[in-house]
Order: C-alpha cells, then structure tokens, then sequence
C-alpha cells in the first residue's frame, strides 16, 4: 500500500529519522511506537505528504508520490489536537474535504453555487455523504454544533468523520487518543478497531503508549532514536523482543533485567537451573525476565526476600531482592497470600519465557534457553 | 475615604471639560441663527432649528462626503487586506528564502510615517493622471505594513495541526489563507479595521495633498470646503456638518468601547 | 508535465508574498528614497528640470526665519503637550481606576467620555473649538468677559495661538495616554499593595510613591515616546484653524512641508523638511520597539 525506501530526514544539524524502510500492506492496522521524539510522527508525516524526505523514496501503490501533496496522495489524517476547525460547524468540518474534491472554484462561491444545477448536485450528494458518516460515529445531533462546544470525545469523533468522509485509501492516525481520559481511551480503541475492519483501509497509527499499539494493530513497528529496532505482530514483539530496549518498551509490567555470567552452558548465580546452549557463547549477558512470568511456586529453583507486596485486586505485585542484591519483580495471582515481608519467597520460571541480551549493545542473544541438568 | 467624592467630582468636571466641543457642536447645530449671533451667549438652544441640518445637506453635498468617505474607507481596507493577509500568512507559517528579509522590511516600514512619503507618490499619482480620483485617495494606502505586523502575530499563533489538516483536506495555500487563517484571525482583522477606518475617515493631510475636486472630497476635507465658502452666517448648518461628520465614529465607539479602545491602543505601534 | 513540487512550492510563496512586497516597495521604499534623493535638489513639481543643491534645502530649514519657525514652534508644541496630557492623563486613569472599584458603571462612563476625543474626526472637532473660541460669539470669551477678564484672541494672537493649539493637542491626547495608563494599572500585581501596606505604606500618597509609581515606569516611558510621536505629526488642527498663522506663529514641520510641497510646489525643499521630520519619528519610533521589547521581557 505504502512503502518508505530508506528514508532519511535531517532538520537543520539534526538527523531525525537515519534510513527508514517500512511497508505497510493492504488493509492492515500499522502501528508506529516509540517514545517521544523517536521520530515516529514525522514518518507520519512524510507518510502524509505534509513533510519531505532528506532523502529515499515514499511508493504509494507501487509508485513515488514525492511530488504529490497530501490531497493527491487521497490520505487522511487525525491529529492529536483534532485540529477541528473552530469557525465552523461539525457539519462543515466533515464536509469540506468533499467540497475540496468534488466541487470547482466557481462551485464552491457561497452565492453563484445556488445557481449552477451542478453545484446544487454535489451539495446535495456531500450533504448525503456526511449524514451517513455522522450516523457511522453517532454524532448526528452535533452536526450543527461548533467544535468549541464538543467534548473530547465528540471532537475525536468528529474527527474521524472528517477522515473517514472521502473514503480515503489510507488513513494516519497521530496520537488520537492521547487527550482523553482513560476510559473513554479504551471505549475509542474499539471504535478505531471496529472502524478499521469496517473500511478495510489501511491504517497507520502514531503511539507512545504500548498498550494502545499491542492491543489494536496487527502489526507494530518500534522506533527508536530515528530508526526502527523491530517490527512485527504484537506477540512476536513480546515473545521475542530484539532488544533490551524494546523488551522494557514492550508489556505492561516493566521487565526485570538482570547482569549474568555464563560458565560451561548454564548461568551462574540464582539463575543457575537455566542453561544456554548456543555457539559463540559471551561470558556475560542481561537476562530478561517478565514480572508476570515469575510465579511464586513451593520448591521453585529461584530463591529471594520479600521487601515489600503491593495488593492491586486481580493481581499482587512482588518487590523483591536476590540474594546477591539485585531487585526483582514478580506477580502473583490476586489469591496469592504473600508471606511476611522480609520472608524468603521460591519463584518458578520457564526457560521458554526467559531472555538473554547482550551485555554491551542489548541485541538478542539468538541462543536457547533450557532448564539445566 | 473622604477624599473618593472629592475625586470623584474632579473626574467628572473633567469629563465635562473634555466633552464641551461636543456639546458645544451639538448646541450650536440645533440653534436658529440668531440665537447664534447675539452678544449674550446661551448654552442650550431655546428651541431646536432642525432646519441647519437640513441646510448642511443642500448648502454642501453632504451626503456626497460621507459617501466619498464610505467608499475610501472600503476602498482602502479592502485592499489592504488583500495585499497584507497573505503576507503576513506566509511569513508567519512558511519557510521561503527571504523571509527574513520580508519581515525585516515590514519592521522598518514601521518606520515610516504616511508624510515622507507623500511627495514621491503625489508625483507618480499626477504622472499617472490619477489624482482628483478616488484611485489617488486609496491606492497609497494599499501596503499596510502595521497590518502585515498584527496579522503575522496572529498567524503565528495558529496551531500547525489546523493547517496540516487543511493540506490534507485538499485546500490549497489560497483557501487556506481565506478559509482557514483569515476567519480565524477576525479579533486581528476587528481590530485592523477600526484602526484604518478611524485613521483614513479622520484623515485630512492626504485628501488635501491629492484632492482638489469637491466631488470626490472625503469628509474632513468636505467640511472645509463648506467652512471656507461661507462667509460666517451659516454657523449653524457648519455645526450640523460638523456632527454628521463625527457621528458615525462617535457612535461606533459608544456601540462598541471596548473593540474601539483596544485597537487604537494596539494601533500606538504606529498611529 | 506539471512543474515539480519544489517550482510549485516557490510559486505558491511568490503568490502569496509577491503582492505585499510589491506594494511595500512601491509605497514604502522607493518614495523613501526618492525623497532623499529630492532633498538634495531644487525640484519643483512640474519643472522640466532640476539642480542639484547639495545640503541647501536643509540649511535653509535651520537657517531661514520662517524654516527655523516651523522647527522651534514643533518643539515647543511637543514640549508643552508631553508633560501636560501624560500628568493629566496619569491622574486620570488613577482617580478612574480607583472608582472602578466603587462605582464601576461611572468609572466606564468616564473613561469613555475622556477616551471621545481620539475617536472624533478632528477636524471637525476642530471647528467646534473654533466656535468654542470664537472672539465675539464663542462661549469661552463670553465667561470671561463676565467675569471681567481679558477676552484675548486665541487664534489670531500671535504670542497665544501655538498654545491654544497645544491645548487641543492636549484635549485630543489625553484619553488615548489614559486608556494606556489604566492597561499599566491593571499590570500592577495586588500582592504588592498589600506587601507595602504590610510595611507601613497605608496613605494613598505613599501607596502612590512606593508601588504605583516606580511600577508604572515602563508604561510612562512609552507613553511619553507614544505621545511625542503623535505631537510631533500635528497637522489638522493647524490646516483647519490656523493655516500656520499669523505670521507663521503656529506653523509646523508638517504644515510647512504640505505648504513648501503642495501649495508652493517646491519639491526640493518640502523633501528636506521631510526628511528632517522623518529621522525624528524614526529616532522615536525606534525608541517604542525598544520600550515594548522590554516591556515583554519584564513579564
């Protein structure tokens, strides 16, 4: 559908995006994560046409749409602010990209339009076309309203509509969801995603909030620094994350990272029933190890001291700390009755679930991990 | 708190000082000549001679000035919104070589009072036969460099987001400017406005500089003329000018201070 | 072939810029330079010809009884008018901002009475001053005459007219000075009336000394520079009432360059006065940027 070819952007001295090469398929939901300033919305917008590339090439159906401007390339786009405009109303927000479109200059002038029988037509067919959108998202009873009186989530859906209206070929979404409150958040993923397999369109979604990423697209797309560290579905990402940095991006619980040493197939320390097996093997890594995976079990190989136990209902939080001194988090289930603070706590983990890291640099280890003899 | 009455009736013998011309005109307008012209001056007219207003519009194409005035007041802000807004759009929201240069020469042209630069066009104007018209009274006035400062701030302050979605809506720079930035900045294009109206309705250096023909007289320049023909009986009808005159303003003021005081006082940049 | 975004981006600046610029240059600079240019001649309007004169023109201004006129009588008109209108305005906006916390809907009146001046066309504004003043059946002489005092000419005598002048400068001044006094009064920070209070400063007198004063420096500054702008550019009361008589007694730099250019065509010499008055406003003007500047880097 798109395609970036080692695009490259430099604003001034800096380089904001080093070579980005991404290809978002036909009708699929794309998300771009990263934390801020990771260059992320810029690809948005080169996406869009409203920002050059320094450098490569941006393919829309196979061919370059450099030279085209954002209404050329028929792309739509929702902004974090909105970006309503706030002298008119719902109704002629929706319906200005039409009238943009569909209508010439001369049919567009506010007095010579009610003359011109074509003009009446297209009037009548861009006010037919916004009815039908304004049913799609339930903003009907706003459509005269001025986005000044909407709330948040009126506003975003009025800006979906305005989107959605000329049946663009893509949609880029910039953050939208980041101005609400965290109800209505989760409420509007599941419009976005409803209205994503409605359409059939493709999607590319602009996030720094990894839940949003995981939970609604088919695939992400991690930026850091102004590159991509890792692409691919959302269970890849967590399963196998590519490096430290996407590993502690990833997943709801901040992922436990512990220095190790390697001696003779297996890691010495608490961690000793783990052993790798692999050529070229370092004689130190980061072990990678997800809170939810670490299960408080009777006669578990991993041996550690309660500090402290957070009850949060569903789920309770474990700080605790290695005999060595490293801190570790672990979650229990909500029926899980902690011992004492200061008492020894036994976790199981499964190999399958654990990740080794390079100790400089923070790449995967392609290595296996299994339970030591 | 005993001196507050005390200031309170300074502030109001003041105002009175200040609207005695006023009320002064008003008098006068409505008085029958020879209650004018007598040793013993009253302050109230003992009834009211509605008839010199009648007479300032016959005696004096009246109604023909306040008509000059609407078209070159029109005239003016017209074109100098046409010529400033898209300037001031783009230096505030695009980047092109140059631009520095452009704001610089709108910085400096601040500089420069309407006067010095009436010689030079007063002679391109008779070169190009065009005084004794309205084109003489309107086009110097086209480039407004105070505007292009004001709408630039504005402009500024316009979120990018707005004008990314319009690029993707389809809008070209034109509409957008139109569309977009120029309904967004009618607080800056109010208070543009009452600051040219105010500054070319009043004004009486050029019209006096590029207008000898009483057809085409603005309204100052055409209560001159009427003060200047009459040999000083027909006070009465020059007050009542006087006041048809001022009134359109005076009223615009009462209607709407608050407008009124801030663009002037915006307009202390270059009065 | 449609030409390349880049072309296409230029033209869409040329679009828009182009106009703006053009019309800058046009009414701007190229006269601005043209007038210098002329100061240096003895251009007449409609000559054939001219001559170059060097700095003649300008030291005619200074050195001619009547240039040297225009430039004394403009000074004295701006000395007379700055301190009168801006202590008469300060007083104002103080006596105003204070009943604005009494009697709010007269406060408004007032302020709107005082601001009436700088709304009105002034030359019709002018000739009501002229009937106010009129020696034998104006208002103002006939009080007086009551009263038993001299009933002088105002507009005619020679010794007095420059001052009545200033005196309706001053009339038409002082509303605009007030509403920008009242913005520097509404700047001022309660906390700091209460902070002196706290101190010992409880009397209006000292209120006004340790806070209000030193507080409202920068606006004062401005509006001394804002108003000597406007004094220096008098114009349509003198056209209307005065015409620069008698005997050039109430003449000024913008009537005389009206009345060398446009009533005796004498280009050359009207440039020089121009230019004079030019490099005044301009010292003045930029003396505002400044002031404003640093207005806003106070807050």
């Amino acid at each position: 559908m798109i395609e970036l070819r080692n695009v490259r952007r430099r604003f001034g001295r800096a380089d904001v995006l080093h070579g980005i090469s991404l290809t978002i398929a036909e009708g699929s939901f794309t998300s771009l994560l990263g934390p801020s300033g990771c260059g992320k919305s810029t690809t948005l917008r080169i996406m869009a046409g409203l920002d050059r590339p320094s450098a490569g090439q941006v393919l829309m159906g196979g061919r370059d749409v450099s030279e085209l401007t954002p209404a050329e390339r028929n792309v739509a786009m929702v902004f974090q602010s909105y970006a309503l405009y706030p002298h008119l109303t719902v109704r002629q927000n929706i319906a200005l990209p039409l009238a943009m479109r569909h209508m010439t200059r001369l049919e567009r002038l506010p007095l010579l339009s009610g003359l011109m029988p074509s003009a009446r037509r297209k009037r009548a067919d861009i006010a037919r076309r916004v009815e039908d959108v304004a049913r799609m998202l339930g903003i009907t009873d706003l459509l005269e309203r001025k986005p000044g009186q909407l709330s948040g989530g009126q506003q975003q859906r009025a800006a979906v509509g305005r989107a959605l209206v000329r049946d663009p070929a893509l949609f880029l979404l910039d953050e939208p969801l980041s101005n609400l409150d965290a109800a209505l958040r989760v409420q509007m993923r599941e419009e976005l995603t409803a209205l994503h397999r409605r359409t059939g369109r493709s999607f590319v979604y602009v996030t720094h909030d990894q839940a949003e990423a995981m939970s609604m697209s088919d695939r992400v797309v991690v930026m850091m620094g102004g590159r991509i560290v890792q692409q691919g579905a959302p269970r890849t990402l967590y399963d196998e994350p590519a490096s430290i940095e996407v590993a502690r991006f990833i997943g709801s619980h901040r992922i436990n990272l512990i220095e190790v040493r390697i001696e003779n197939g297996r890691l010495v320390g608490p961690f000793a029933h783990l052993g790798v097996s692999g050529s070229g093997l370092p004689a130190r890594a980061v072990l990678g190890l997800r809170p939810e995976h670490l299960r408080p079990a009777r006669g578990g190989p991993v041996a550690a001291r309660l500090e402290k136990a957070e009850y949060l209902g569903a789920e309770t939080l474990l700080h605790l700390r290695l005999p060595d001194g490293a801190r570790l988090r672990a979650v229990a289930p909500g029926s899980y009755v902690p011992p004492p603070e200061g008492d020894g706590v036994e976790l199981e983990v499964a190999p399958g679930q654990a990740h080794l890291f390079e100790s400089e640099g923070g790449q995967r280890l392609r290595v296996a991990l299994q339970r030591a003899a | 708190m005993r001196v507050q009455p005390v200031v309170t009736l300074l502030l109001v013998l003041g105002a009175a000082i200040v609207l005695l011309p006023f009320f002064w005109m008003i008098s006068v307008s409505l008085k029958p000549a020879d209650e004018i012209f007598t040793p013993h001056v009253d302050l109230l007219p003992s009834r009211l001679e509605w008839s010199n207003y009648a007479r300032a519009f016959t005696e004096v194409p009246l109604a023909r000035f306040l008509l000059n005035g609407v078209i070159v007041c029109a005239g003016i802000l017209v074109l100098q919104i046409l010529f400033t807004v898209p300037c001031a759009f783009a230096l505030a929201q695009r980047r092109f070589p140059g631009r520095t240069l452009v704001f610089g020469m709108v910085l400096a042209g601040l500089l420069v009072p309407f006067h010095v630069t009436a010689i030079p066009i007063f002679l391109a104007l008779a070169r190009l036969k065009l005084l004794n018209g309205y084109a003489a009274l309107i086009l110097p006035f086209a480039a407004s460099v105070f505007g292009m400062f004001l709408f630039r701030q504005f402009f500024a302050r316009l979120p990018a987001d707005l004008i990314d979605a319009a690029r993707v809506d389809g809008l070209s720079w034109t509409a957008i400017v139109w569309r977009i930035a120029f309904p967004l900045a009618l607080p800056a294009a109010t208070a543009f406005a009452i600051f040219s109206i105010t500054a070319h309705w009043n004004d009486l250096f050029w019209p006096l500089i590029a207008t000898s023909d009483p057809a085409i007289a603005t309204p100052p320049r055409g209560i001159l003329y009427f003060r200047d023909q009459e040999a000083g009986d027909d006070v009465g009808p020059l007050m009542a000018a006087a006041v048809v005159v001022t009134a359109p303003l005076v009223i615009g003021f009462l209607l709407a201070q608050g407008a009124f005081v801030r663009s002037i006082a915006t307009g202390g940049l270059r009065a | 072939m449609r030409p390349g975004r880049r072309i296409r981006e230029a033209l869409t600046d040329l679009w828009l810029v182009g106009p703006g610029v053009a019309a800058m240059l046009a009414l701007i600079f190229v006269p601005v330079a043209l007038v210098a240019v002329l100061s240096f001649t003895d251009y007449q309007f409609g000559a054939r010809s001219f001559r170059w004169v060097g700095l003649e023109n300008y030291h005619r201004l200074f050195t001619d009884p009547i240039g040297r006129k225009a430039v004394t009588n403009t000074l004295l008109y701006v000395a007379i008018v700055i301190p009168f209108s801006m202590t008469l305005a300060l007083l104002v906006a103080l006596g105003l901002h204070r009943l604005a916390q009494t009697m709010p809907r007269l406060s408004g009146i007032l302020q709107a009475a005082y601001f009436l001046p700088v709304a009105a066309t002034l030359v019709a504004m002018a000739i009501a001053w002229q009937m106010l003043l009129h020696p034998s059946i104006g208002p103002v002489n006939a009080v007086l005459k009551q009263l038993g005092l001299p009933a002088p000419d105002w507009l005619s005598d020679r010794g007095l007219v420059l001052y009545t002048l200033a005196a309706i400068g001053i009339w038409q001044s002082v509303g605009y000075n007030m509403v920008l006094f009242l913005a520097g009064l509404a700047a001022i920070p309660r906390h700091l009336y209460e902070a002196a209070a706290v101190d010992g400063a409880t009397r209006g007198w000292e209120r006004f000394w340790t806070v209000t004063w030193p507080m409202l420096g920068p606006t004062t500054l401005f509006v001394a520079v804002i108003t000597a702008t406007n004094a220096f550019r008098v114009f349509e009361t003198v056209a209307t009432l005065t015409r620069g008589g008698p005997a050039f007694a109430s003449d000024t730099l913008v009537y005389a360059l009206y009345r060398e250019g446009f009533v005796y065509f004498k280009a050359g010499y009207a440039s020089a006065i121009t230019m004079v008055f030019f490099v005044v406003m301009m010292v003045l003007t930029l003396a505002q940027f400044a002031l404003i500047e640093r207005r806003v880097h106070y807050r």
